[in-house]
């Protein structure tokens, strides 16, 4: 087992597996920043993995599917924007009710055109295709970490970086942060509260579902009952511990990679299959009980430090 | 901004704003405004005030867009406007500094500065650019602020500086501050006035809310008097007395010094010593405290606000557990006291927070009055709570505080400020208390409420000889009522003053700011067995 975790394909996994981990951890980190408790993830990935699936098995376009994709997320997105935003809707039961709706109503539209309950393998969906990165993947070892990958974890790499910017250095991320931690201040100036939180609302589904478009066209080749299987909510949980920080919010997506892959390999070595799915969330549980502390020692730290200074 | 044209072309005191017969109804039928006028010139400092509920809010909301007004007219350099929204009343050069500050606490000083018209680059936001800007409007106005700073670092009269410069780098041209000094100490309440008449000077016009008669006499120019909703007068501030704009508020004469007299201590009732607290960060909010109370006296305590004055009144009315050292209520230890057991030894308190402590919003007056006895056997019959029995005291109790209300039976969430302080004053003073704790009875309410409630104060010591221990951030109110204070600074007493005449606001402010500490002798003075 440890020559496992100490071999390449190893490392490999995790970036695979981390993938649609880092996806709707990016998600989460825009959503967080909003201050919107969205945890409508599994239901955008769930309806933008077959959607991705449906548009590039009919129009046999790759393109086309992950617009078909995307869009699909993307409606999920706004009808979870628009009820909590406009309607004043419970985020939470509005959230749970469109995951539960993504689990059923998918399966809902696979049965309709496979007549299939499971899933689309049926279906000739495309998938997204593996890249190979000229002279990196002739470089011993480097070379078949970082080259081979599917597109789409490149970018869900590349979109660590977009988010941070977006966040941090654009006119809307600055307008973001504003509304989410005062919306009274923010609305004083001008600042259209409501809007600003939809659109934030809309980028974190659009890069959620991208998330889903990886697992039925990258993970898999076709769309599975709940294939999504709590990666939304795993993602929401890496933000977390990120404290909405999207670098060290990666890094725990791929905690989270890694110890699915543990998990998968632990099969092969005898463990039960059931150890192997209780992995993630386990490290989930002891990584928010750890960061928890922490947060309660900086506060104290943080309070010493106020009192000694209005004392001098 | 296209209106700074507009207004250049009014001369300094001439008029810049007018609001004309401005009638603003609510939707419950509630006539908050009723033919208002006001009119503000450039370059004044402009007083607007009036008791809790008297309609100052509402005009000012008018005036920033956020209610529309069923009758009446805005003027802005004697063109009609129609302000419909904060936005709109920014862009006509109105801006608002509101008691809570519009400030996003993570952000930096720039960035909240420039928020809502922020400079870009491209797609990037042009943080150097909100810096500069930042840098020179605080350069023109002499105010000086760090750019750079987080807003969360800053204290509060630094953090009101950045509103009022986010104001004016908005193109404001007419500044209304609600209530600005309520929040600062003394001296940062000097610093405060210090700007505003720079602004002045420059030609600014500003509108200042306030409670406190003292500071509208000192730095307005002008004064509107509202009441019940109009426009009793605008007078020339020169010309009126503070008691002629109290007259004039509460439509009747106020007594703002409260004539008492000398306190006739007798033994000492509560006696506190070495008591020590620690919050949940486990840091010391207060250590190591010994003083006394008389029967018969008032001992005020002053200080900043969080140098441990809540927690202190906290754990002596029981919500919070002593860390260390004891209090002694005639003699008996109230050490791990339930709530209840402390007030039977004769404790009464006026919370701070009036709506968490105080009262029970969705209840009744009279529902209220009784909560903190409503178990004894005087107000049961067979068994049964006896109704009738309270419904007439209660009704005393009423007419007695003279509380506006509907009747007993109105829920205390329909009351005024003032009226919901007096409901709970008429509990907690009708409880026969040996000791009164007091915490900024007064806070927020209109002077004729405030009035009320400190000459009840007074007859509690005289008549009942209680014992009271009054916080206070109003520190005319605290020379005024108190027969002795004591200085709070960093959770430790820092002076103790047996005479009350003796000393000032200023003498207190340096205390209070940890300028100054007395000697352990004269501290101890407080300490009377």
């Amino acid at each position: 087992m440890l020559d496992y975790i100490f071999s390449l394909e190893f490392i490999f996994a995790v970036i695979r597996m981390g993938t649609p981990i880092l996806f709707v951890g990016m998600a989460a980190v825009i959503g967080a920043k909003a201050d919107i408790l969205c945890i409508a993830y599994e239901g955008m990935m769930l309806f933008a993995a077959l959607g991705g699936v449906i548009g590039s098995a009919y129009s046999q376009n790759l393109a086309v599917g992950a617009i078909v994709g995307l869009l699909a997320g993307l409606v999920i997105a706004a009808i979870f924007a628009y009820f909590v935003l406009y309607l004043d809707t419970k985020p939470l039961l509005t959230g749970l009710a469109l995951n539960t709706l993504g689990t059923g109503g998918t399966v809902y539209v696979v049965y309709l055109l496979t007549g299939m309950k499971l899933d689309t393998s049926s279906l000739a969906s495309l998938r997204f295709p593996t890249i190979h990165i000229p002279v990196i993947k002739d470089i011993p070892v480097i070379g078949s970490i970082i080259s081979g990958h599917n597109l789409l974890s490149y970018v869900a790499f590349i979109m660590v970086i977009v988010v941070w910017y977006l966040v941090f250095k654009t006119r809307l991320g600055l307008r973001i942060r504003a509304v989410g931690e005062d919306p009274a201040a923010a609305a004083s100036v001008g600042i259209n509260v409501r809007r600003t939180k939809f659109i934030a609302l809309l980028i974190s589904g659009l890069i959620a579902s991208m998330g889903g478009l990886f697992m039925s066209m990258g993970y898999m080749p076709y769309f599975t009952n709940n294939m999504t299987a709590g990666r939304g909510f795993i993602g929401i949980a890496a933000q977390n511990l990120g404290r909405g920080n999207p670098i060290i919010t990666m890094i725990y997506t791929l905690i989270f990679g890694a110890s699915m892959a543990i998990g998968n390999t632990a099969q092969s070595f005898r463990l039960p299959s059931q150890f192997a799915s209780m992995m993630p969330y386990l490290i989930t549980l002891i990584g928010l009980v750890v960061i928890g502390a922490r947060n309660k020692k900086n506060e104290r730290r943080l309070h010493e430090s106020i009192s000694r200074k209005s004392k001098v | 901004m296209g209106n700074e044209k507009v207004f250049d072309n009014v001369k300094i005191g001439d008029d810049i704003l007018s609001m004309e017969n401005i009638t603003k109804i609510y939707g419950n039928g509630f006539v908050a405004n009723k033919n208002v006028n006001f009119t503000v010139r450039k370059g004044e400092i402009h007083g607007l005030v009036g008791e809790n509920g008297a309609g100052k809010t509402t005009l000012m909301k008018v005036l920033f867009g956020q209610e529309i007004p069923e009758e009446g007219r805005i003027l802005l350099a004697g063109k009609e406007v129609n302000i419909s929204s904060p936005l709109a009343a920014l862009e006509y050069g109105i801006g608002m500094v509101h008691q809570h500050f519009m400030l996003v606490e993570s952000l930096s000083v720039a960035e909240n500065m420039v928020l809502g018209s922020e400079p870009v680059k491209g797609i990037t936001f042009d943080y150097e650019e909100a810096v500069r800007r930042s840098t020179e409007v605080s350069k023109k106005f002499d105010l000086e602020v760090n750019p750079k700073a987080k807003i969360r670092d800053l204290s509060v009269g630094y953090k009101q500086r950045v509103e009022i410069l986010k104001m004016l780098l908005h193109g404001a041209q007419i500044l209304l501050l609600d209530e600005p000094t309520a929040v600062l100490t003394p001296q940062e309440t000097k610093e405060l006035f210090v700007q505003l008449k720079q602004l002045r000077e420059k030609g600014f016009s500003i509108v200042f809310i306030s409670h406190k008669l003292n500071e509208v006499k000192d730095i307005c120019d002008r004064i509107t008097v509202l009441r019940n909703g109009e426009s009793v007068t605008t007078a020339d501030v020169a010309s009126v007395s503070e008691q002629d704009i109290s007259r004039m508020m509460v439509g009747r004469d106020v007594l703002l010094n409260i004539e008492k007299e000398k306190a006739n201590p007798g033994k000492t009732v509560l006696s506190v010593s070495n008591l020590s607290y620690k919050n949940k960060f486990g840091l010391y909010s207060f250590k190591d405290l010994s003083f006394d109370i008389r029967s018969g006296e008032i001992l005020g305590v002053a200080g900043v606000e969080g140098n441990g004055q809540s927690e202190l009144a906290n754990v002596l009315a029981g919500l919070y557990e002593i860390e260390d050292g004891d209090i002694k209520v005639d003699g008996t230890s109230i050490k791990g006291m339930t709530v209840r057991q402390i007030r039977e030894k004769g404790m009464a308190i006026i919370h701070e927070d009036r709506m968490t402590y105080g009262a029970s919003a969705t209840q009744s007056i009279a529902e209220n009055i009784i909560s903190d006895r409503f178990y004894k056997s005087e107000y049961k019959k067979k068994g049964f709570i006896n109704w009738k029995d309270i419904v007439s005291k209660s009704k005393e109790l009423i007419k007695d505080f003279s509380i506006k209300a509907d009747g007993h039976d109105a829920e205390v969430r329909t009351l005024s400020g003032g009226n919901i302080q007096k409901v709970v004053a008429a509990r907690e003073f009708t409880s026969s208390p040996k000791v009164l704790i007091a915490c900024q009875p007064t806070r927020g309410i209109d002077v004729g409420a405030a009035e009320l409630i400190r000459k009840k104060m007074i007859a509690l010591r005289d008549k009942e000889d209680t014992a009271t221990l009054l916080f206070s951030a109003d520190l005319a109110e605290l020379l005024n009522t108190s027969d002795e204070i004591i200085v709070m600074y960093g959770g430790k007493i820092t002076a103790y003053f047996p005479d009350v005449s003796v000393i000032n606001e200023e003498i207190l402010g340096e205390y209070m700011l940890g300028l100054k500490t007395q000697s352990r002798e004269e501290i101890g003075g407080v300490v009377h067995e």
